[in-house]
C-alpha cells in the first residue's frame, strides 16, 4: 500500500514539475509549487517519522507564502520568458525526456541506495525538472522556482541516508533564506536606495 | 564562554543590530573596531586554558554543542581567525569612505560569521549548508536596491546552489569509506561527487562565466569582497578535505588534477584578460587566474605548496581590496567601466586610476609589487616539476599584463591640453595612498607578512608537517 502511495506521490511531482515549467501566471506556479512540497512530504515521510517530514511541508508552503506576499505587492508582476506555442511545446518535450533520463537513473540509484524506485524517481525527477528549470529561464522568479525544485529533489534523497535534525533545520533555513533572497530579487527594481 | 560564541555568534549578532543604523561613518567604526578586536583577540587569547586577573578567571572553551552538532575552533584555528577578522576589518574601514559601509557592513559581517562557522561546524560536511547560507546573505549585496538584478547573481546564486547537494552527498559516501577503506568503486564515486562539488563551489573552469559577469554588473566593492571571502573560505574547506582523509590526501592522482585544474583557470582567466574592454570584467578574470594560482600552489610536493598557498592570500587581499576601491571611485564618475566610458580618466581621477593599475600590476606579477615575490617562488616551484606548466603560467600572466597595459592606455589616452585634477575625496586618497604603499612594501619586503602567516600552515594537522 505504501509503495503504491509512493508512485501516487511520485506521479503528483511529475505533474506539479512540469506544470510549473508550463505555468504562465505566478498565482498557479505558487499553487504548484505547494502541491510539490505535498509530494516531497509523502517521499520523506517514507524514510522520516511524520514529524520531521512535516518540517519540509511546513518549509514548503511558508516559501510560497513568502513568494506570494511579494508577488501580490509588488507593482512589476513577472511576466513569462517565450511565446505559445513554442516554448511549452518545447517546454513538455524536455520534461518528457528529463522524466525518461531520471527513471533510468532511478532504477540503478534505487539499487544503489537500497531505497523505493518510486522515491528515488521522485526526488531525481525533481531535481532533473529543476536544472531544467534553471536552464530556460532567466526570470527571477523562475530561476528560484528552479531552485526550490531543485532543492527538493536532493532533500528527498538526502533524507534517505540522513536523518539529523541539525540538518534538516540548516536544510529549512536555506530553503526560507532562498525564498526571501527570491522576494527580494523581484522587489529590488522597485526599491529605493536609503538616504 | 565559548569561542564560537566569540568569533562567530558575536560577529553575527553586531550585524543584526548594525543592519537598522544608518550614519556610513559610525557603521563602519564599529564593524572595523569590532573586526579589529576578534583579530587581535583571536591573537592573543589562549583557548581552552583559564586566563586569571587577580581574582577574575575566564576560560575560553573550544567546543559548542549545538542539537547534538558541534562549533569547534581550537587554539590551531587562532591565525586563521586572525587572518579572517583582520582582513575582514580591512574591507570594513575602507567601505566608508566609497560610502558602501551601510551595504556591505551588516551583509559582510554575517556572511563572515557563518563563514567562520563553515570552518567551525563537526561534522565538517556540514559546512557545505552554512556556505550556501551565506552565499543567500550575498544576495542583497550583490543587487543594490533601484536595479533589476543581473544574470552574473543568478549564475552565482545558482552554481554555488549546485555545489551543495555534490558535497553533502560526498560526505556520506566519505563515511562509508571510513568504514570500509578497500571499497574502491565508493572511493571512486565519493571522488567524482567530491570533485564536482567543489568546481562549482572553487569556481573551476568551465564553471567560473559568473565572476566577469559579476564584476561587470554588481557594485564592485560588494564583488570584490564577495570574490575575495568565498574562494578564500570554499579553498580552506577543499584544505580541510585534504587533511582529514589520507586517502584523498595521498591519491597519486590528485597533483595532476590540481594542475590541471590550475592550469586551465590561469590560462583561460589570463587569455580571456587579454581581450577584455571592462575594467569590472578585468578584474573577474584576474580572480580566475588567482584562484588557478592557489591550485597550483597546493599542486607542490611537501608543506612548499601550502606555505605558497597561504602567502599567496596577503597580496590578494590587499590588491583586490585597493581594485575594487579604485574602480568603485572609477564608476561612480562614469556611465559605466567600458574602456570607451573610461579614456583619459587618469586626469581627473589619478588615484582611483593609478590604484586600479597598480593592484593590477601586483595581481599580475610585476616586479616590485606585492604580488611578485610570492609568484616567483610558485614559478621556480611549478618549473622544477613541469617546464610545461611554468610555461603556461607564464602564458596566462602575459595576458593579464596585456590587459593592463590596455588599461592603462585608455585610462591615459586624453588630449593634451586637459589639466590635471583629483576629484576624488580626501579619505579615498588617503586610503588609495597607503594601500598603493602596503603593495609596494610587501613587494620590497615580503617577510613583514610572515609573522601572520607563519603559523596558518598548523590548522591543518597533516598537511602542515
Amino acid at each position: 500500500m505504501l509503495e503504491i502511495l509512493n508512485w501516487i506521490a511520485a506521479l503528483l511531482a511529475l505533474g506539479t514539475s512540469i506544470g510549473l515549467l508550463l505555468s504562465r501566471d505566478w498565482r498557479w506556479g505558487l499553487a504548484i509549487l505547494a502541491a510539490q512540497y505535498l509530494s516531497m512530504f509523502w517521499l520523506v515521510n517514507y524514510h522520516w517519522p511524520a514529524s520531521m517530514a512535516a518540517v519540509k511541508l511546513v518549509t514548503g508552503w511558508m516559501v510560497c507564502a513568502a513568494l506570494g506576499a511579494t508577488l501580490r505587492g509588488s507593482t512589476q508582476p513577472p511576466t513569462s520568458g517565450t511565446a505559445w506555442p513554442e516554448g511549452r511545446l518545447f517546454r513538455l518535450l524536455a520534461s518528457g525526456l528529463v522524466a525518461l533520463a531520471t527513471f533510468a537513473l532511478a532504477q540503478r540509484a534505487a539499487t544503489w541506495l537500497s531505497i523505493d524506485l518510486a522515491v528515488a524517481w521522485g526526488s531525481l525527477l525533481l531535481v532533473g525538472m529543476g536544472l531544467l528549470h534553471l536552464g530556460v529561464t532567466a526570470q527571477p522568479l523562475r530561476v528560484i522556482l528552479g531552485l526550490l525544485t531543485l532543492l527538493a529533489g536532493f532533500e528527498i534523497l538526502y533524507a534517505t541516508v540522513e536523518s539529523s535534525v541539525l540538518v534538516a533545520a540548516l536544510l529549512s533555513i536555506i530553503n526560507l533564506c532562498l525564498a526571501l533572497a527570491g522576494a527580494y530579487l523581484l522587489d529590488a527594481p522597485t526599491l529605493e536606495e536609503s538616504a | 564562554m565559548s569561542a564560537a560564541l566569540i568569533w562567530i555568534f558575536l560577529p553575527f549578532g553586531l550585524a543584526l543590530i548594525l543592519g537598522p543604523l544608518r550614519n556610513e561613518r559610525l557603521t563602519a567604526g564599529l564593524a572595523s573596531g569590532a573586526s579589529f578586536i576578534l583579530a587581535l583577540t583571536a591573537w592573543l587569547l589562549p583557548l581552552d586554558t583559564a586566563i586569571r586577573a587577580g581574582t577574575f578567571s575566564l576560560k575560553i572553551a573550544s567546543s559548542l554543542e549545538i542539537l547534538g552538532r558541534y562549533l569547534i575552533l581550537n587554539s590551531a584555528d587562532r591565525p586563521l581567525l586572525t587572518l579572517i577578522y583582520a582582513t575582514t576589518c580591512f574591507w570594513f574601514t575602507a567601505a566608508a569612505a566609497i560610502k558602501m559601509a551601510q551595504r556591505l557592513i551588516p551583509l559582510g559581517l554575517g556572511i563572515t560569521a557563518l563563514l567562520v562557522a563553515s570552518l567551525a561546524v563537526e561534522p565538517f560536511l556540514y559546512a557545505a549548508l552554512l556556505i550556501e547560507m551565506a552565499v543567500l546573505l550575498a544576495v542583497p549585496l550583490l543587487s543594490p536596491p533601484d536595479h533589476a538584478p543581473a544574470r552574473g547573481l543568478f549564475r552565482f546564486l545558482i552554481f554555488q546552489t549546485l555545489a551543495m547537494p555534490f558535497i553533502l552527498f560526498s560526505g556520506w559516501l566519505l563515511t562509508g569509506i571510513e568504514a570500509n577503506p578497500g571499497d574502491l568503486a565508493l572511493v571512486m564515486q565519493a571522488a567524482v561527487l567530491l570533485g564536482l562539488g567543489f568546481t562549482f563551489l572553487l569556481a573551476i573552469f568551465p564553471f567560473n562565466t559568473w565572476i566577469p559577469l559579476l564584476t561587470e554588473e554588481a557594485p564592485p566593492y560588494s564583488a570584490g569582497f564577495i570574490l575575495w571571502t568565498f574562494p578564500t573560505t570554499a579553498l580552506l574547506f577543499a584544505l580541510g578535505f585534504l587533511d582529514r582523509y589520507s586517502w584523498l590526501r595521498t591519491a597519486p592522482q590528485l597533483p595532476n588534477i590540481l594542475i590541471i585544474a590550475g592550469l586551465l583557470m590561469v590560462l583561460s582567466g589570463g587569455l580571456l584578460a587579454a581581450f577584455q574592454r571592462h575594467l569590472g570584467r578585468l578584474l573577474g578574470y584576474a580572480v580566475i587566474v588567482e584562484g588557478g594560482f592557489s591550485l597550483l600552489a597546493l599542486s607542490l610536493s611537501g608543506t612548499t605548496g601550502l606555505n605558497l598557498f597561504f602567502l599567496l592570500l596577503i597580496p590578494r587581499v590587499f590588491s583586490l581590496g585597493i581594485w575594487s576601491f579604485s574602480i568603485s571611485i572609477l564608476k561612480e564618475h562614469s556611465p559605466s567601466l567600458r574602456f570607451s566610458e573610461v579614456k583619459g580618466l587618469m586626469r581627473t581621477l589619478p588615484f582611483a586610476a593609478a590604484g586600479a593599475l597598480l593592484a593590477h600590476m601586483s595581481l599580475a606579477g610585476v616586479p616590485l609589487l606585492a604580488g611578485f615575490p610570492i609568484r616567483q617562488a610558485l614559478w621556480e616551484g611549478l618549473a622544477r616539476q613541469s617546464f610545461g606548466v611554468a610555461f603556461g603560467v607564464l602564458i596566462g600572466s602575459l595576458g593579464l599584463l596585456i590587459g593592463l597595459i590596455r588599461s592603462l592606455a585608455v585610462l591615459c589616452m586624453v588630449p593634451e591640453s586637459r589639466r590635471w585634477e583629483a576629484r576624488e575625496s580626501w579619505p579615498e586618497r588617503i586610503f588609495l595612498t597607503l594601500g598603493a604603499l602596503a603593495l609596494i612594501i610587501l613587494g620590497l619586503f615580503p617577510q613583514w607578512a610572515t609573522p601572520l602567516l607563519v603559523r596558518l600552515p598548523s590548522v591543518f594537522e597533516h598537511l602542515g608537517q
